[in-house]
C-alpha cells in the first residue's frame, strides 16, 4: 500500500492534492480502496454543485455493499472524472490518479493529516 | 385438519425432549404472560381436501362467467396458449425463492435475462429491470426515477388511466413530490396546456400510449415538449399495440413502462399481473427493483446473476430509490413464455386482429345506435355515449355478454380483442339495438 | 445452455389462432420501423428450452430449504388448483360487484381471518408483497399524523437488526429514518428506545421475533414507550410464522401490521414473485386504508366492495394479488383453529431441534430457545481457519440443500440464518446437521478447497464483479439478423 507523500489525507479516507491554495483534486484513498474490494460503480456529483466539508458527495459501489465518499473541503466542482464510470476499476488499481472532482473556490478544509501521520492513522483503525 | 405438520405427536414430543421442553409451551416462555394467547383464534376447525375443493368450487361458482367479454380498462381478455400454463405451473419454477443462490438459479436466472431482452426489443429502449408488481406501480416508480431536489413536480396527462394515476398520487404522497394533471382535449392530451404547464421544476411527464380511451396520442409530440424543458418523458404502453405500432425507443421516450397482463396472464379478477419498466441506457442504474445480467464462472462458463444490487434496498438501505424487492418472477416467466409461443408473427397478428376487431365493433354498435364520443385514430378500445349505459350491459348481461366498462356520464369503453367473433359481435350490436329501440 | 432467441429461426413456430373473420383495418397512426427480435421457435423446442431450464432451479419440491426469514415452507397442490379454477382466473376485475360475488366473499373470509391472526381491526388485501406493505402501513401513519395536524412527526425509528426494506420503505414514505443499536440479545434496548423518542417521532418500526428468532419480552414496553410518545406501532410480519395463534401482534400493541402471504400461508414464491402483503390495522387508522374492503350487505345474503372516505388513494391497479388470495384463503380453510397453531409451534419446534443438533459444531449468535429461525455466528471459524459463512454456504448446494440466509442480519458478521419451517420432517434436519458437520471436517482438513465450493453444480461461483462493471443486462442480435 502506498501514501505519496505530496498528498494530504483526511479520517475518512480521501486524499486531496492542492494545485493551489483554493484549487484541490479528490480522491479516495489505497487503503479505502483495499477496504472496499473490487468497485463496480461510483455515484459523482454534476459541474458546478457545491460541495461541504465532511458531508458526503459521491458514493462508490461494491458488489454487495456501498459508502459514502466525503468532502474534506467546501467549495464549488469545476470538473468531475467521467471516465471512473466507464472504468471504475481504476479506482483499485491506481487510486492517486483516479481523481473524482477538482474542487475550485475552496473556503473551508477539513482537518487534513500528512502522509506519514495517516499511515499511523489506520495503523490504529486496523 | 391438514396442518401440513409431517410429524407424528411422538415425534415432536421426542424433539421437544432432546432440546430439554417438555412441552410446546416451554418453547414460548419468552412470550410475556400479558400477550399469550388464552384461547383458541376465533375460527372454524380445519377442513380435509375434500371439503377445501367443495368449498372453493362453491365460491368460484358464485361468480358470472362470461362467454363474451368486450370489458378492457386495464385487464385484457387474451387467449393464453396452453404451454403457458403447463411450463410456469412446474414445481421447480412455482417454488423456488429469488435466485440470490446463483449456482442452483440459473433457470429463473436466465428466464429473466430472455424476459428483459424481450421487453427491451419490444419497448425499443436499452435496458429492462426484472418487472415490478403491475403497470401502475411501474408508473409511479418511473416518476420516481426521474425527480430529484432540483425537479419534483410530475405532469401527469388526463387521458392516463384513472387508476395510474390514482398510485402515482399515492407514491407522491410519500415521495412528497406534486403532480399536476395536464387537461384533456377531445379524447386526447392538451399539448398546448402541457407546454404552458412545463417548467423548470418539471421532473417527467406521464402519458399513456394508447391512451385510457383507446385512442393513439401525439406521443413524439409530447416527448418533444417534456425534452425542451429538460423534462423525462414517460410512456405507458400496451405491450399488444408495440408489434405493429410505434414504440417508445422511436418516438424519444426516456422510459417506457406497461401492464404486461396481456401477454400470457389470466385476469384472475385484477392479479397478480406484472409491470414492466424499460428506459434509455443513460438512466439504466436508476430503475428499482431486480436486474439480471450475463457473467462466466470459475471454469468461463456463460452464467447470469442479479447485478447492479448496490441500486436496491438491502443495501442502500434508507438510501434506495425504491423499497422493492421482488420482482413478479413467475408472471415474467408467462410473458416469456407467451412471447415464444407467439413469436414475431403471432403477436402481430393479435394486434392486428384486435385493431380490426375494435373497428368492426364500433360501427357494428354505431349502426345499432351507440354514439362513438372521439372521431380518432384507436387501437382496440373506443368511447361510445347513449342514455342509458346500464339498460345495455344488463341486456348484454342476460345473453352472457360482459360489454364495456361504464365511465359516467353515459360513456361505455368498449374493448375488442382476438376473442371476440364476427358473430358475437353482430349478436352484441343486435342487443343493442333492441334496448336502444324501447 | 442456449437462450431461447439462440435456438430461434425465421418462419419456425406453432399458429394459435383463427384467421381473423373481420375485414382487416390499420389505423392511419405511425406503424413501428425498427424490427422486432422475438423467438421464432416450435412448441416442442420451447418445451424443452424450459424443462431444461427447470432442472437448473432449486425449489422447495426438490429439497430442503432453511432460508432464513424466507419462510420457504411447503407450498400445498390443492391452493393452485383452487386459484386456477375458471370461476376465479377468468373474472374481469372490473366486472362489477353483482357479477363478482364469489370473489369478494373469498376477500372478506381471508380479511376477517386475517384480522383475527393478527389482532387487528381492518384489513386491505392491496399490497403485492412484503415491500408494499410496508410502504402502504407507513403512509396509513403519515395521513393519521397528518389528519392531526403532526406535522413535525417526521421520525421513524427502526433497530438496526431490521431487514433492509424497513427503512427503505420509511424513506419512500418520506419519513427520516432513526436506527437504534440492539442490546446483547439483538432484542431493542430499551434505553436507547427511550432516549430515541420524542415530538417528532411518527413512529416504530419492529418485527417480532426479531430478525435473530428472539421474541423480545419487553414487548409491550417497548410499544408503550412509542404510545407514550405520541407514536404508532408498526410491526412487520416477516417473522408471523412463529408466534400464530399463540401472539397477537395486536396484543402486542402493534397499530398496524403487515402479513406476507407467500411466507406464513404458504402461497409459492414463484423464484421471487408474486406475493402478497395485505395489511392490517386498528381501529383509528381504517379510514385511510387504499383499494377497495370486501363487506357484506345488510341482510347478510351479499357481499359489496367499499372504499374509506379518507383513503390514501390505490397501491396499485385493482384490489388484491387475487389468486395469490385465493391460495392463502385456501391454506386457512386447510388449517383451521387448531392447525393455525399447531403450524407455528412445530416451526419453533423443528428450529429449536436443528440448533440443538447444530450446536455441536457450530456456535450460535445468541445461545437460547429461539423462535421459528435461528443466527450461526462463523466469525471465529473465519478468523481461526479463514473460512467464512460464505464457503460454508457454498459446500451446502454440492449436499444438495438450500443455503441459509447468509450475512444477515447485518449486527452479525458471519451470520448464517436457518429457518426450517414446520413442513420439514427429523429425518431431514438430521441430514441437514449431519452435512454441515461433514463440511466443516472436510474445510478444516483443506480450507482452500473450501473457497472452491461448490464444485458439482452445473455453474460454479461467478463473476460478480465483471458482471456489475460491464452490465450485459440483454440478448444482443447480430445486425444481419435485423
Amino acid at each position: 500500500m502506498t501514501f505519496p507523500s505530496e498528498l494530504k489525507y483526511s479520517k475518512t479516507h480521501e486524499w486531496v492534492k492542492f494545485e493551489d491554495e483554493t484549487t484541490a483534486y479528490i480522491g479516495i484513498t489505497d487503503y479505502a480502496q483495499d477496504q472496499l474490494g473490487d468497485l463496480v460503480f461510483v455515484n459523482l456529483p454534476e459541474e458546478g454543485d457545491e460541495v461541504t466539508r465532511d458531508e458526503a458527495f459521491a458514493d462508490v459501489e461494491s458488489v454487495k455493499a456501498v459508502s459514502d465518499v466525503m468532502s474534506p473541503v467546501t467549495g464549488t466542482i469545476a470538473e468531475v472524472n467521467e471516465e471512473l464510470q466507464d472504468s471504475p476499476e481504476m479506482m483499485n488499481e491506481h487510486p492517486y490518479d483516479a481523481w473524482f472532482i477538482k474542487v475550485t473556490d475552496i473556503s473551508e478544509c477539513s482537518d487534513l493529516i500528512s502522509a506519514e501521520e495517516y499511515e499511523a492513522f489506520i495503523a490504529e483503525e486496523q | 385438519m391438514g396442518n401440513y405438520v409431517p410429524g407424528t405427536k411422538e415425534e415432536q414430543n421426542a424433539m421437544l425432549k432432546a432440546c430439554g421442553f417438555s412441552c410446546f409451551e416451554d418453547l414460548y416462555r419468552d412470550v410475556p404472560e400479558e400477550v399469550f394467547l388464552k384461547r383458541d383464534l376465533d375460527l372454524p376447525e380445519g377442513l380435509p381436501e375434500l371439503e377445501v375443493r367443495k368449498k372453493m368450487n362453491a365460491l368460484a361458482s358464485k361468480n358470472t362467467l362470461f362467454e363474451h367479454i368486450f370489458r378492457g380498462g386495464g385487464s385484457y381478455h387474451h387467449y393464453i396458449p396452453e404451454i403457458v400454463n403447463e411450463i410456469a405451473g412446474r414445481r421447480e419454477f412455482l417454488t423456488a425463492y429469488t435466485p440470490y443462490q446463483a449456482e442452483i438459479s440459473q433457470g429463473i436466472l436466465q428466464s429473466i435475462f430472455e424476459y428483459q431482452t424481450s421487453i427491451c426489443e419490444l419497448t425499443g429502449m436499452d435496458a429492462s429491470n426484472a418487472s415490478v408488481y403491475d403497470g401502475a406501480t411501474a408508473a409511479a416508480e418511473a416518476c420516481a426515477m426521474c425527480v430529484d431536489r432540483k425537479r419534483s413536480r410530475i405532469l401527469v396527462s388526463a387521458t392516463v388511466d384513472p387508476k395510474i394515476l390514482s398510485v402515482v398520487k399515492t407514491y407522491s404522497f410519500g415521495h412528497g413530490s406534486e403532480v399536476v394533471v395536464i387537461p384533456e382535449k377531445d379524447g386526447e392530451t392538451d399539448c398546448e396546456a402541457l407546454k404552458a404547464a412545463l417548467d423548470q421544476q418539471t421532473a417527467c411527464v406521464l402519458f399513456q400510449q394508447p391512451n385510457f380511451y383507446g385512442i393513439f396520442e401525439n406521443a413524439a409530440l409530447i416527448c418533444d415538449a417534456a425534452h425542451e424543458s429538460r423534462a423525462k418523458a414517460i410512456a405507458s404502453v400496451n405491450p399488444v399495440s408495440l408489434a405493429l405500432f410505434r414504440t417508445p425507443g422511436e418516438y424519444g421516450a426516456d422510459i417506457a413502462v406497461g401492464e404486461g397482463q396481456p401477454l400470457g396472464i389470466p385476469m384472475s379478477f385484477g392479479g397478480p399481473y406484472i409491470g414492466f419498466m424499460a428506459c434509455k441506457s443513460a438512466m439504466m442504474r436508476k430503475l428499482p427493483g431486480r436486474i439480471v445480467g450475463q457473467t462466466t464462472d470459475v471454469d468461463g462458463k456463460r452464467g447470469y446473476v442479479l447485478t447492479l444490487q448496490a441500486r436496491e434496498q438491502h443495501i442502500r438501505r434508507e438510501k434506495a430509490s425504491s423499497n422493492i424487492c421482488s420482482n413478479e418472477a413467475l408472471c415474467a416467466m408467462r410473458v416469456s413464455i407467451y412471447l415464444s409461443a407467439m413469436g414475431r408473427l403471432g403477436l402481430r397478428e393479435v394486434a392486428e386482429q384486435c385493431t380490426s376487431k375494435a373497428h368492426y365493433l364500433k360501427d357494428a354498435l354505431a349502426c345499432a345506435g351507440l354514439t362513438p364520443v372521439f372521431d380518432k385514430e384507436f387501437f382496440h378500445e373506443f368511447v361510445t355515449e347513449c342514455a342509458d349505459p346500464g339498460a345495455v350491459l344488463s341486456a348484454l348481461k342476460k345473453h352472457g355478454i360482459l360489454g364495456g366498462l361504464p365511465l359516467g356520464d353515459g360513456r361505455i369503453l368498449w374493448c375488442a380483442t382476438e376473442m371476440n367473433t364476427k358473430q358475437e359481435m353482430d349478436m352484441t350490436a343486435d342487443i343493442v339495438k333492441e334496448v336502444l329501440r324501447k | 445452455m442456449k437462450l431461447i432467441f439462440e435456438r430461434s429461426s425465421a418462419g419456425r413456430g406453432t399458429s394459435y389462432l383463427p384467421a381473423c373473420d373481420v375485414p382487416s383495418v390499420t389505423p392511419n397512426t405511425e406503424l413501428r420501423e425498427i424490427a422486432l427480435h422475438l423467438p421464432e421457435v416450435p412448441e416442442t423446442e420451447i418445451d424443452r428450452h424450459y424443462t431444461e431450464l427447470s432442472h437448473q432451479v432449486y425449489g422447495v419440491n426438490t429439497g430442503f430449504y432453511p432460508l432464513g426469514s424466507c419462510t420457504m415452507k411447503y407450498n400445498p397442490m390443492i391452493n393452485e388448483a383452487a386459484a386456477s379454477l375458471p370461476g376465479f382466473a377468468e373474472i374481469h376485475p372490473l366486472a362489477g360487484d353483482e357479477n363478482t360475488q364469489g370473489a369478494l366473499e373469498v376477500m372478506k373470509l381471508l380479511e376477517d381471518s386475517l384480522k383475527e391472526i393478527t389482532g387487528m381491526d381492518a384489513v386491505t388485501l392491496q399490497p403485492a408483497a412484503g415491500a408494499h406493505g410496508e410502504f402502504t402501513g407507513l403512509l396509513l401513519i403519515k395521513a393519521w399524523h397528518k389528519a392531526k395536524g403532526n406535522d413535525k412527526r417526521t421520525k421513524i425509528i427502526v433497530p438496526d437488526s431490521a431487514h433492509g426494506t424497513n427503512p427503505a420503505s420509511a424513506a419512500m414514505a418520506g419519513f427520516e429514518v432513526v436506527s437504534i443499536p440492539s442490546d446483547e440479545n439483538g432484542c431493542v434496548d430499551i434505553d436507547a428506545l427511550k432516549a430515541a423518542v420524542g415530538e417528532d417521532t411518527a413512529g416504530l418500526m419492529l418485527t417480532n421475533p426479531n430478525t435473530v428468532g428472539i421474541f423480545d419480552k419487553n414487548i409491550t414496553e417497548i410499544t408503550k414507550i412509542i404510545h407514550d410518545a405520541g407514536g404508532v406501532n408498526y410491526y412487520d410480519g416477516a417473522n408471523l410464522n412463529a408466534v400464530m395463534g399463540v401472539a397477537r401482534p395486536g396484543d402486542m400493541g402493534f397499530d398496524v401490521v403487515h402479513v406476507n402471504l407467500h411466507k406464513t400461508f404458504s402461497t409459492p414464491h414463484g423464484g421471487g414473485g408474486p406475493g402478497s402483503g395485505p395489511v392490517g390495522c386498528k381501529e383509528f387508522l381504517k379510514e385511510f386504508l387504499p383499494g377497495i374492503q370486501a363487506e357484506c350487505t345488510e341482510d347478510g345474503t351479499a357481499f359489496r366492495s367499499v372504499r374509506e372516505e379518507h383513503s390514501i388513494g390505490d397501491m396499485r391497479s385493482f384490489g388484491s394479488n387475487f389468486s395469490v388470495v385465493v391460495k392463502a384463503l385456501a391454506y386457512v380453510l386447510s388449517l383451521g383453529k387448531t392447525g393455525i397453531r399447531e403450524t407455528s409451534e412445530n416451526a419453533v419446534l423443528n428450529a429449536n431441534y436443528l440448533m440443538h443438533l447444530l450446536k455441536k459444531n457450530y456456535e450460535c449468535a445468541y445461545d437460547r430457545t429461539c423462535m421459528h429461525e435461528f443466527v450461526l455466528d462463523l466469525a471465529h471459524l473465519k478468523e481461526e481457519h479463514g473460512i467464512s459463512a460464505l464457503d460454508v454456504a457454498k459446500a451446502l448446494l454440492d449436499a444438495g440443500i438450500h443455503p441459509p440466509t447468509m450475512y444477515f442480519p447485518l449486527i452479525v458478521h458471519e451470520a448464517l440464518m436457518f429457518e426450517p419451517t414446520e413442513t420439514e420432517t427429523k429425518e431431514t434436519l438430521e441430514a441437514c446437521a449431519l452435512a454441515m458437520e461433514n463440511i466443516l471436517k472436510e474445510a478444516l482438513a483443506n480450507p482452500e478447497g473450501a473457497h472452491a465450493k461448490p464444485e458439482h453444480t452445473m455453474i460454479r461461483r461467478l463473476d460478480e464483479v465483471g458482471a456489475a462493471r460491464n452490465p450485459v443486462i440483454r440478448y444482443t442480435f447480430d445486425s444481419e439478423e435485423k
